[in-house]
């Protein structure tokens, strides 16, 4: 649902679009969907935390947007919508200088089923896609879908893939996967139809830690080859 | 703490649920909580304990509990015709049950009802994980061990709350008036908002949804319902980065059958969005199983969030009391409580 939209609201180069998901979702968009545009809803999901504003229930950061849910009996939407305004305009993109984490993989076997047919289909050898896939330091876009499933940006173009035209039932946990421009890690067994070329033993997401995911929005990943794999 | 309750039968689902993890929905974690939140609210209030406290949401019925101590209890949502031993119990009452008492409820009883919440004086035991007592289905945690009861399990009450015998006793007996809950019907008009991708459908898309009676999909459940009855179409292929989304919001696959995201849907999707269920109709449509009816109706956010206060005020008036139901509550632990 459109609601009043503030003076087009250009910063940082992006065009903020303020929409209204149900009575208690505000859905921010920032464009064009770019990478300043997915580090500044990430920066705001974390400026929101520190006002701590009574009755913001949860925000949650995607490629471009921001879902804010909050309680209408407790934050008229016109206040939530001023505040976040204030935020958006004093947004430091400059400032996120990222921490890189390194995942260990092995890739192909077993652990990649889907390696051999990758390759096939970029026209690479099965080693030319993992020195490929070790060679970028990936970005966190979001975590979805799953707990803790991180959607890693960064996919160099010979790595792109649509997904699998019939997706598996059950994927094992820590499989490392391509699909759709991107790369990702299913932290538990888990439906999935991204190509499976590799596997970790890290352990993503444990409900018992608070943050429970090991990566959060914005964190950069580098894999790295395990020598009982397919090695570059 | 002590043991109120012992599983003897399960029926299809039965969890424990609470008002779900809003700050956790970040790493992907779904909200989950209860289906029905307005019954799972009362069922706590009759038993005097806080609004959230953790409770059973029992799904289609068929379950049966051994009592294992005297236990201030309370059903509501869903009339599944419960009995505790021989004795009939109305559902939205709060109700004192003795050690070695069965408590049975057998299924649907009314034309409409999915869900119903039995509320142990006292909340039930189970730990707090990321900030929820709620069973995550999908990362297989909180709740018991993260898992649907089965056949054997014990729940615990815990300490706190209004719970102590002579304060039981005041509370047994007391019933949810029926005029302050949410228009349970057969047949639901859920009331929606438009939802942020309404351009990106056809021009009558909307209308055509708003005008077509619609079904509950075998496949549905507390993840979201697929309703059957008509295909709506976007006006041109969609490819949408992934955003936010919450129960209540209905989204568009490509096969064109609309799906209502529920309680644990995931936190981010991808599907276009044609518009969003109220706050105040969930527990509505919460109440519907596979197979069911509903349509829906255009609202305005005033009228969206005038229906949330009403809700919330009905909650905040509470229980009230019925000396009846307290009678027959009386009768029942009258072997415990009177020594002669």
């Amino acid at each position: 649902m459109a609601i009043q939209n503030p003076e087009p609201a250009i910063d940082h180069g992006l065009t903020w679009t303020y929409r209204l998901l149900g009575e208690a979702g505000l859905l921010l968009e920032a464009r064009p969907a770019n990478d300043a545009a997915n580090r500044a809803v990430q920066m705001l999901a974390l400026a929101l935390d520190r006002l701590g504003l009574p009755g913001v229930l949860s925000s949650v950061p995607a490629i471009n947007t921001l879902l804010i849910s909050f309680d209408p009996l407790q934050v008229p939407l016109d206040q939530l919508q001023d505040q976040t305004q204030r935020l958006v305009a004093q947004l430091d993109l400059a400032r996120a200088a990222p921490r890189v984490l390194t995942i260990p993989v092995r890739y192909g076997g077993a652990d990649g089923p889907d390696l051999d047919e990758v390759a096939a289909q970029l026209g690479l050898a099965p080693r030319d896609v993992v020195a490929e896939h070790c060679a970028h330091v990936y970005r966190v876009l979001m975590i979805g879908f799953a707990p803790g499933f991180p959607y890693l940006g960064g996919l160099p173009e010979r790595l792109h893939l649509p997904r699998r035209t019939t997706p598996r039932a059950a994927v094992p946990a820590g499989s490392v996967a391509i699909a759709a421009g991107m790369t990702g890690i299913y932290p538990a067994r888990l439906p999935g139809g991204w190509h499976l070329i590799g596997r970790s033993d890290l352990r993503l997401f444990d409900p018992g830690t608070i943050p429970p995911s090991i990566l959060e929005p914005g964190d950069g990943v580098r894999f790295v080859a395990l020598p009982d794999g397919v090695s570059p | 703490m002590s043991a109120a309750l012992r599983v003897l039968s399960a029926g299809v689902l039965t969890t424990v649920e609470d008002q779900g993890r809003h700050a956790s929905r970040r790493y992907g974690v779904p909200l989950g909580g209860a289906m029905d939140l307005f019954a799972l609210e009362a069922a706590n209030r009759l038993v005097g304990n806080a609004p959230g406290a953790a409770a059973l949401e029992i799904t289609g019925g068929g379950a049966t509990f051994e009592v294992l101590s005297l236990t201030l209890l309370a059903l509501a949502g869903a009339e599944f015709g419960a009995q505790l031993d021989e004795q009939a119990l109305p559902s939205w009452g709060a109700f004192l049950a003795r050690p070695g008492a069965q408590l049975h409820l057998r299924g649907r009883q009314e034309r409409w009802g999915a869900r119903a919440y039995l509320a142990l004086a006292g909340g039930i035991d189970v730990p707090e994980v990321l900030g929820g007592r709620g069973t995550c289905l999908a990362g297989a945690f909180g709740g018991l061990t993260g898992r649907p009861l089965r056949t054997g399990d014990t729940l615990h009450n815990a300490a706190n709350g209004a719970w102590g015998t002579g304060d039981a006793l005041r509370w047994a007996g007391r019933r949810w008036p029926e005029e302050q809950r949410p228009a349970y019907a057969e047949t639901p008009a859920l009331r929606l908002l438009p939802g942020p991708h309404i351009e990106l459908f056809a021009a009558d898309a909307l209308q055509t949804l708003l005008h077509t009676p619609l079904r509950v999909s075998a496949t549905s459940n507390r993840i979201g319902y697929r309703l059957e009855g008509l295909r709506l179409h976007s006006a041109a292929p969609v490819d949408l980065p992934s955003l936010g989304v919450l129960p209540g919001v209905i989204q568009v696959p490509p096969d064109g059958t609309p799906i209502l995201l529920m309680a644990d849907a995931q936190t981010t999707g991808g599907y276009p969005i044609i518009g969003v269920v109220i706050g105040a109709d969930l527990p509505l449509a919460a109440q519907l199983l596979p197979g069911d009816s509903l349509r829906f109706t255009q609202t305005s956010l005033e009228e969206a969030w005038a229906a949330r206060r009403t809700l919330r005020a009905w909650l905040d008036a509470g229980a009230e009391d019925d000396d009846t139901l307290a009678l027959l509550a009386w009768a029942g632990v009258g072997g415990e409580l009177c020594e002669d």
